[in-house]
């Protein structure tokens, strides 16, 4: 199963970027006014 | 829509026209050859001995055309169109954006030849060879550009949730595709897997149930969370769980591969890993179907008039059918029954006819008159009589294929009281003839429906014209 080194880091590296997007979008805001942001789109197109 | 004389910044809505249009050819063109399959099973004399014909061919041609010719048109379309209109701008790279198109298609149109004529990768959904897969290659990271381009240059300080679906599909389909594809080439139209054996079996799976969550499910839930609020004029029923929907959904999902390979020659651990992952995911889908059902609470009398909304909403209620049935397919002592039977088949179908094909239907019935200067298409109740002959079309479909399954699954483990199998493997298949001739009628009332859908969207479009969408002006956020 020497496949599992690839694939087994690929993915924690994966989940790693994702953790880090997590991040960014939560200490820049992005989910600071959520139901807001729910209704923002059936403003405007 | 404030459409004024001066030089206003439009929307690049030319390159979703061409995505809407093919997502409804491509649909005719996929469907068509299913049912053409599927009624081979049943009366195999129909390929007449022609090689281009035969079931083995053909049947890549149908999982490539209604997976990525359909679903990628759909994607496409509704993505580069939801990502404008939520973020305030028009397309980044135009020209990138109009290669996406024209990109697809050329890989469309190469798989619909080079499939029929035999040449092919042998591995499930990822059957094309590898200068069609450099192409596929080139194509979406073209779309990754202009997708997060746009995303990076919006004027809403906000990411919509519909985006982080959209994004997630699209940088997870980027690794998939190339770490899957990876292969040694042997002359212009053949190559050989990077990987041997289960490895490459692994590496298969990875990739395929990968493609079932994020090109079939996160790129279709983008979908779901912008064009169900817009239809019901709601907003999502709680936009929080969207976002715990989001993140939960994509943590998750890249382990669930191995309940693919049960009892095979990858290791048990590996199996039990893949199979409690797809339990875990239960959890997130059923959270995202309620939240996206609930957008209609207090609203439900729309479902009584709307057909468009009815196709959105009747998709999310397969959605969390099949993404029930999945976790419960994944069980090792369920799947010891299931696997390798018409079970499989008739779960795939609930997912893409059902959740798929009616989210995308939907979706573009929302977008055709809009993109055309229409207020509605040309006959709301031919959407009506489309959605009916789907629905019942889905239903002998997936009925007919679960009690084939269950059938098959227990005609192959009967045993006889000196150990010897009851039943020869031809008899269950005698046994399933009267459920593929189910699955045929299914399968037509389903292309009936997308025929239907074609005529409207001809008449739609020959009644209509392009318009051209301003950007509304940056307002203070």
């Amino acid at each position: 199963m020497d496949i599992l080194f690839l694939l087994i880091p690929l993915s924690v590296g994966l989940g790693l970027v994702i953790l880090g997007a997590l991040g960014w979008a939560v200490w820049r805001g992005q989910f600071d006014s959520l139901e807001a942001e729910g209704e923002r789109i059936l403003k405007s197109d | 829509m404030n459409q004024n004389s001066g030089p206003a910044v439009v929307y690049n809505d030319t390159v979703v026209r061409q995505f809407s249009l093919m997502t409804v050819v491509w649909g005719v063109v996929g469907m068509l050859v299913g049912v053409f399959i599927a009624a081979e099973l049943a009366w195999p004399d129909l390929n007449f001995g022609i090689p281009w014909l035969s079931y083995g061919r053909l049947r890549p041609l149908h999982t490539n055309a209604v997976i990525f010719a359909f679903g990628g048109c759909a994607l496409f379309a509704t993505s580069y169109y939801v990502v404008q209109r939520t973020c305030h701008v028009p397309l980044f790279a135009k020209a990138l954006a109009s290669f996406t198109f024209w990109g697809w298609q050329a890989v469309i149109v190469a798989a619909a030849i080079s499939l029929p004529l035999g040449y092919t990768t042998g591995k499930e959904y990822a059957e094309l060879e590898w200068p069609i897969d450099i192409l596929i290659a080139l194509v979406w990271v073209a779309y990754a550009i202009v997708f997060f381009g746009t995303i990076g240059i919006r004027k809403v300080r906000h990411i919509y949730v519909a985006n982080w679906f959209y994004g997630g599909f699209i940088l997870a389909v980027a690794i998939l595709h190339i770490v899957n594809s990876a292969e040694v080439p042997a002359g212009w139209m053949k190559s050989y897997s990077a990987y041997a054996g289960v490895q490459d079996a692994m590496v298969q799976w990875w990739y395929g149930h990968n493609a079932v969550g994020f090109f079939l499910t996160a790129g279709f839930l983008g979908m779901m969370y912008y064009f169900i609020p817009k239809q019901a004029e709601r907003p999502v029923y709680s936009y929080r769980l969207s976002i715990v929907h989001f993140w939960a959904l994509i943590f998750t999902y890249m382990w669930a591969g191995p309940h693919h390979l049960h009892y095979t020659a990858l290791p048990d651990w590996t199996q039990s890993i893949g199979m409690v992952f797809s339990l875990i995911l239960l959890a997130p889908s059923w959270g995202g179907m309620i939240n996206g059902i609930m957008t209609l609470s207090g609203a439900w009398h729309k479902l009584r008039d709307d057909p468009v909304l009815r196709f959105l909403i009747v998709s999310l209620s397969f959605y969390g059918m099949s993404t029930f049935e999945g976790p419960m397919m994944s069980i090792k002592t369920v799947n010891s029954l299931s696997h390798y039977t018409d079970w499989t088949i008739g779960h795939v179908h609930s997912g893409a006819l059902g959740w798929v094909g009616l989210i995308s239907m939907g979706s573009i019935y929302y977008l055709i008159p809009r993109l055309f200067g229409q207020k509605k298409m040309y006959s709301v109740k031919a959407i009506e009589l489309h959605f009916w002959t789907a629905t019942i079309g889905i239903v002998l479909y997936i009925a007919a294929m679960w009690i084939a399954g269950v059938m098959q699954g227990l005609m192959w483990r009967a045993i006889n009281a000196d150990g010897t199998l009851t039943y020869t493997f031809v008899e269950s298949v005698k046994a399933t003839f009267p459920f593929y001739v189910v699955r045929v009628i299914g399968g037509l009332l389903y292309l009936t429906g997308m025929l239907i859908m074609a005529w409207n969207t001809w008449m739609t479009v020959a009644n209509g014209r392009a318009v051209r969408v301003a950007v509304p002006a940056p307002q203070a956020a």
